[in-house]
């Protein structure tokens, strides 16, 4: 799918009474299948844009449109995984990998197969008992994972997913991220703090700034793709780049 | 956490162990309390207060005399909590959930909530006559007001970032209660209701003691204007036993349904 952004500003009111820019005047196309990394200091409206294109809220002006129709609510081919994973602590490993087919109403045989196959996928069958609180960080994570699989989506969004995780278990996960997104082909937009992370795993790269939120740079990244790519000299070329852009937003 | 001893005490068979080791501990329990309990009867020397052996002999004793009365009270107590409970869930998550409600309704509720709902006791049996209706309508009223409370501060306390992940999938209001909020909240419920099943066998025995002819309450206070200290004292244990029950039921219920929490 498709994913085009003109102009989106977003105001929250704040706590004076004044109103906060979240997100000002911005702009971006999402091409079919293309995965969007978005990088930025806290502030700039990462989360805010997020939620805009779950559909969980609307801009205060400009438009979002989704395979070019406005989008006003959530799709239900989009997946978002939040912050915190979004998993359901009353619910085991099955039954939160199963909510979004349950909420969609796709029916048994049909809901148990791929729920067992996205659980499958990321690595976690044999856990279908256990419950979200007696899983690690990593496995929490891909059961978050599993639950966006299950569904078939065409748009995978994702706020900071591997921030809680230790180094050695985000390289293992962003390969499982790449991974799933050469073998589905969705659209994708990853908000992340971590540079590398940004690199890896975005064939473009936003750099934001923030108060208000807006883009300060896009960075073209199209060798990225390979698990090799990370020691390749151009790699952290992108790196220093990427790097450059965000010293540059953060003076003005 | 409560279990910790029971798990790590032997690697071989912890569920035996673990067994023995969860009736050990009711044991001792149990005869800590019968020890106070003895001692005090030793220490009064009153026909009041019997030694808990001989207390058990009137128990048994008076058993079948109490039969009716028993299951009296219990009727006006199950169906009391089933009240409060149907009536207070929905109405303490509606009021945690939409802030419009919660504004308009939380004074009415803090001038209600404090209170005490047994001075209504008396406008209830002037509507209501002296037979189980007064008594069922002010221990509903009691539980009620428990439920509504902390319903509402459990509905509020759900992260926000919970009910989006359910949004985000599409969900509809009715998949936010199904998925999120009731099971949420559920085990404050089981708190709440165990706190509540004490105050409300405390409200039973107050109402059946001032108005009517039956129920646990009116046997003990019938007993005591007889100056008949042993039966009295059967119907105190029955009261006692009814309240164990009431707790029991709800801690293993809270055991089965909330097994994620452990």
């Amino acid at each position: 799918m498709n994913l085009s952004f003109s102009h989106v500003t977003v105001d929250y009111p704040a706590t004076d009474g004044t109103l906060l820019r979240a997100l000002d005047d911005f702009s971006l196309d999402v091409a079919e299948g293309e995965p969007v990394a978005i990088i930025g200091p806290s502030g700039c409206g990462k989360s805010t844009l997020l939620r805009l294109t779950a559909g969980l809220m609307s801009p205060t002006s400009g438009q979002v449109m989704a395979d070019g129709a406005e989008l006003r609510e959530p799709r239900k081919a989009t997946a978002y995984i939040l912050q915190d994973f979004g998993l359901l602590p009353w619910k085991n490993v099955y039954a939160n990998a199963e909510l979004g087919l349950r909420i969609h109403k796709v029916a048994e045989p049909e809901r148990g197969e791929r729920t067992r196959a996205a659980l499958e996928a990321v690595g976690l069958s044999g856990f279908e008992h256990s419950f979200p609180n007696q899983l690690s960080g990593g496995m929490q994570q891909r059961l978050a994972l599993a639950r966006a699989m299950a569904l078939d989506v065409d748009l995978l969004l994702m706020d900071e997913p591997l921030s809680a995780l230790d180094a050695l278990l985000r390289e293992e996960l962003q390969n499982t991220l790449l991974n799933l997104w050469q073998q589905r082909g969705h659209s994708q937009i990853l908000v992340t703090h971590s540079i590398e992370e940004a690199v890896f795993l975005g064939r473009r790269i936003v750099v934001m700034a923030p108060r208000p939120g807006r883009v300060v740079a896009q960075i073209s990244n199209p060798e990225m793709g390979s698990v090799e790519y990370r020691n390749d000299p151009l790699f952290f070329d992108r790196c220093r780049q990427v790097r450059a852009a965000l010293a540059e937003g953060g003076e003005r | 956490m409560a279990r910790i001893g029971s798990r790590s005490s032997n690697s071989r068979s912890p569920r035996t162990s673990g067994a023995l080791w969860h009736v050990l501990c009711i044991a001792v329990s149990v005869a800590f309390v019968v020890a106070g309990w003895w001692l005090s009867a030793l220490a009064l020397n009153t026909p009041a207060l019997p030694t808990p052996d001989v207390a058990l002999g009137l128990f048994v004793q008076f058993a079948p005399t109490m039969g009716p009365d028993f299951a009296i009270s219990f009727g006006r107590i199950a169906v009391s909590l089933l009240i409060g409970t149907v009536l207070g869930v929905p109405a303490g998550l509606w009021l945690g959930q939409s802030s419009r409600a919660g504004q308009l309704l939380t004074p009415a509720l803090y001038i209600l909530y404090p209170l005490p709902k047994i001075v209504l006791l008396p406008i209830l049996l002037v509507l209501l006559g002296l037979g189980s209706e007064p008594k069922i309508a002010l221990i509903s009223l009691t539980v009620f007001f428990q439920v509504v409370v902390v319903m509402r501060d459990a509905a509020k306390n759900i992260p926000e970032q919970t009910i989006l992940s359910v949004r985000s999938l599409g969900g509809s209001r009715w998949d936010e209660w199904r998925h999120v909020i009731l099971p949420a909240t559920l085990p404050d419920l089981f708190t709440t209701l165990r706190v509540s099943s004490a105050i409300a066998i405390a409200v039973l025995f107050f109402a059946e003691a001032i108005a009517g002819s039956t129920g646990i309450g009116y046997f003990i206070m019938n007993s005591w204007a007889m100056v008949n200290y042993p039966r009295m004292f059967a119907g105190i244990i029955a009261l006692a036993l009814l309240g164990v029950i009431v707790y029991e039921a709800f801690d293993l219920a809270e055991r089965r349904l909330t097994r994620w929490k452990r």
